[in-house]
């Protein structure tokens, strides 16, 4: 069967899915129960880890497996915030956004040297690092216990703490549709442009007088700030942290999010990780602890079904040892 | 004498350890270096064959082979499913393969803990090595003693066979320039097959023979598969002489490393990966630009 020629236009192919998703969110709360509206939190929040990884991997052509560590490090901000008693929520993400990209400007630059499998491999060894870290910095981090006792957030001065999960979801969602918007925002600029071309045509962008080089290390300062900002709403919808949040697992399952989604679309990647929370937590529900079974056959199924999904992020073939001679 | 006499049997420990890593490590670097396939499945296929090693050891010696024998052939078999997964995948480059494994990772990771629960299983040894010997008036398992043995000599045979025979040759043709070695009539799926197989088996066979060491459980295939990682990035991928230093270099770090400063050693492992990484990227820009410069001169 071919698809009508309307479905395929521009305006159509990407106001559906925007428009499918916002009426999903709006409609959300009413429908769902508290278990499920925390759910919604975690995935949204999750959502802006997965735009994170979709920067870098999709428009940068930088694919990461260590995005999971500037999401921990938000966390690990807005936990100790929210133990001290400095619950206010704007406060938090600008915190922990702030210290997210510090930590990404220092690793970033490390990991900007490697391409291909060796960035890969590099952002996976400095993610593992970063959990290494988290569970032996005890006094700082509470360990491998984690940290727990993080009161719940006013998002202003002088408003209201959120109480209830749907109060919450509320919250989250406000907070990463901004900062999706502005990412949108930014990648629709010249910068996105940028980001594009020094994926695509490295060497001409570098002969073109462009310090390509600086690009990738402030789209990976970005991207890390983006991931920070997420793991500020997870602590707040999870008011606890543990170094686990920060795993290899974490920043896999959201490189699928983003293989789902079409590499280089922030909404698709945030589809992408609802899909992934719904089936790891919701769908697996009548097969009590096969969550990894139905997520394992999901990777399949993409692997296959969603080719230019997969090709969207470029991983350039390392070059061998004397090939290139 | 008075240090090395406190840290002979971590020393020691950490060369058991490091030749485990070694086996286990051999088959992903194969893999990755020669097939191009970064398998994420590689330490569950580990764990499938510590299992298996687990379930039909009951203290006899026979039992102790066969379990060797069916850690290799669940191995191989694992193999043969990745062959199968990866070889549709083989012209879409690193990514998608990637993302495969993980997938058959979850699959085999969640069959697993279906099939064995979530409690660690211990393998029973055969009764005349699960004593202790006395060397340089140190006690040691004897299981271990005898496990660096195996594990040297199974070394020492995948050097030869990768290094010295016609099939290890192929292989590592196949590395340099695939579509040569099918022009000479080797079809490149089974040259895929064979590899998935031998890297499978490989995976299995450490398994089964590490049970003792690193004991199938719910975080095996996880531990597994990053120290392995470890040891092919810090050995070269496709690199068996390298990976055998790295994994020597890891082993220790993990026994001896840790005896001598538990507060340091954690960071040593990925912080040693990242610096590897990292130095051989300089490296081969300085060796690029050097051969360019030479080229206009």
């Amino acid at each position: 069967m071919k698809v009508p020629e309307v479905l395929l236009a521009r305006p159509v192919r990407l106001g559906v899915p925007s428009a499918a998703l916002a009426v999903l969110l709006l409609i959300a709360p009413s429908s769902f129960d508290g278990y499920g509206i925390g759910l919604m939190s975690k995935a949204l929040a999750l959502g802006v880890l997965a735009v994170s990884v979709s920067v870098l991997a999709g428009f940068a052509g930088l694919p990461t497996m260590g995005q999971a560590a500037p999401f921990l490090v938000g966390e690990y901000t807005a936990g100790i915030m929210g133990t001290h008693g400095h619950t206010v929520g704007v406060v938090q993400l600008l915190c922990g956004t702030l210290t997210a990209a510090v930590f990404a400007g220092a690793t970033g630059l490390v990991a900007i040297r490697t391409r291909g499998v060796a960035f890969l491999m590099t952002t996976l060894a400095l993610g593992e690092l970063t959990v290494t870290a988290a569970g032996e910095w005890r006094s700082l981090t509470g360990g491998t216990d984690g940290m727990y006792g993080i009161l719940p957030v006013r998002p202003l001065p002088g408003m209201a703490t959120l109480d209830s999960d749907k109060n919450v979801y509320w919250y989250v969602l406000a907070s990463s549709a901004v900062v999706i918007a502005v990412t949108w925002w930014v990648l629709r600029s010249p910068v996105g442009k940028l980001l594009l071309a020094s994926r695509d045509h490295e060497a001409r962008l570098r002969s073109a007088g462009h310090p390509v080089t600086r690009y990738q290390w402030l789209a990976y300062v970005a991207a890390g700030a983006l991931a920070g900002f997420g793991g500020v709403l997870m602590c707040t919808v999870n008011q606890y942290v543990a170094p686990d949040d920060g795993s290899f697992a974490t920043s896999a399952l959201v490189l699928l999010a983003v293989v789902l989604g079409g590499a280089t679309s922030p909404v698709g990647a945030l589809l992408g990780a609802g899909l992934i929370v719904a089936t790891r937590d919701w769908l697996s529900g009548p097969f009590p602890g096969h969550g990894p079974l139905l997520l394992g056959l999901m990777f399949i199924v993409a692997v296959y079904a969603l080719p230019d999904g997969v090709a969207g992020i470029r991983l350039r073939a390392p070059r061998r040892r004397g090939g290139a001679a | 004498m008075g240090a090395l006499d406190t840290h002979f049997v971590p020393a020691l420990d950490g060369v058991a350890y490091g030749l485990l890593l070694f086996v286990a490590a051999a088959g992903l670097t194969l893999l990755f270096g020669i097939g191009g396939v970064l398998n994420i499945a590689h330490g569950t296929l580990f764990a499938l064959g510590g299992y298996l090693a687990a379930t039909v050891s009951d203290g006899s010696w026979s039992s102790a082979l066969l379990g060797l024998v069916v850690a290799t052939v669940g191995g191989t078999l694992g193999g043969a499913v990745l062959a199968a997964g990866t070889l549709p995948l083989a012209d879409r480059g690193h990514l998608p393969q990637a993302l495969l494994t993980f997938g058959l990772a979850l699959v085999g990771g969640d069959i697993l803990s279906t099939v064995y629960g979530g409690d660690p299983h211990p393998v029973v040894i055969p009764d005349s090595v699960n004593g202790t010997v006395h060397i340089f008036g140190h006690v040691y398992p004897t299981y271990r003693l005898l496990f660096i043995v195996v594990a040297s000599v199974l070394a020492l045979v995948g050097t030869y066979v990768l290094g010295r025979t016609r099939a290890g040759a192929l292989l590592r043709a196949a590395a340099d320039d695939r579509d040569m070695v099918g022009a000479m009539g080797y079809a490149p799926w089974r040259v895929h097959a064979a590899l998935c197989g031998a890297a499978g088996a490989l995976a299995g066979v450490a398994g089964g023979l590490g049970a003792p060491i690193i004991g199938p459980g719910p975080d095996t295939a996880d531990k597994v598969l990053m120290l392995s990682m470890v040891v092919i990035v810090l050995g070269r991928p496709g690199s068996v002489l390298g990976a055998f230093g790295a994994a020597i270099a890891v082993g220790e770090i993990e026994t001896l490393g840790v005896s001598i400063s538990s507060n340091w050693a954690p960071y040593l492992l990925f912080g040693l990966m990242a610096v590897a990484l990292v130095a051989r990227t300089f490296r081969g820009a300085a060796a690029s630009a050097g051969a360019a410069a030479g080229a206009h001169a």
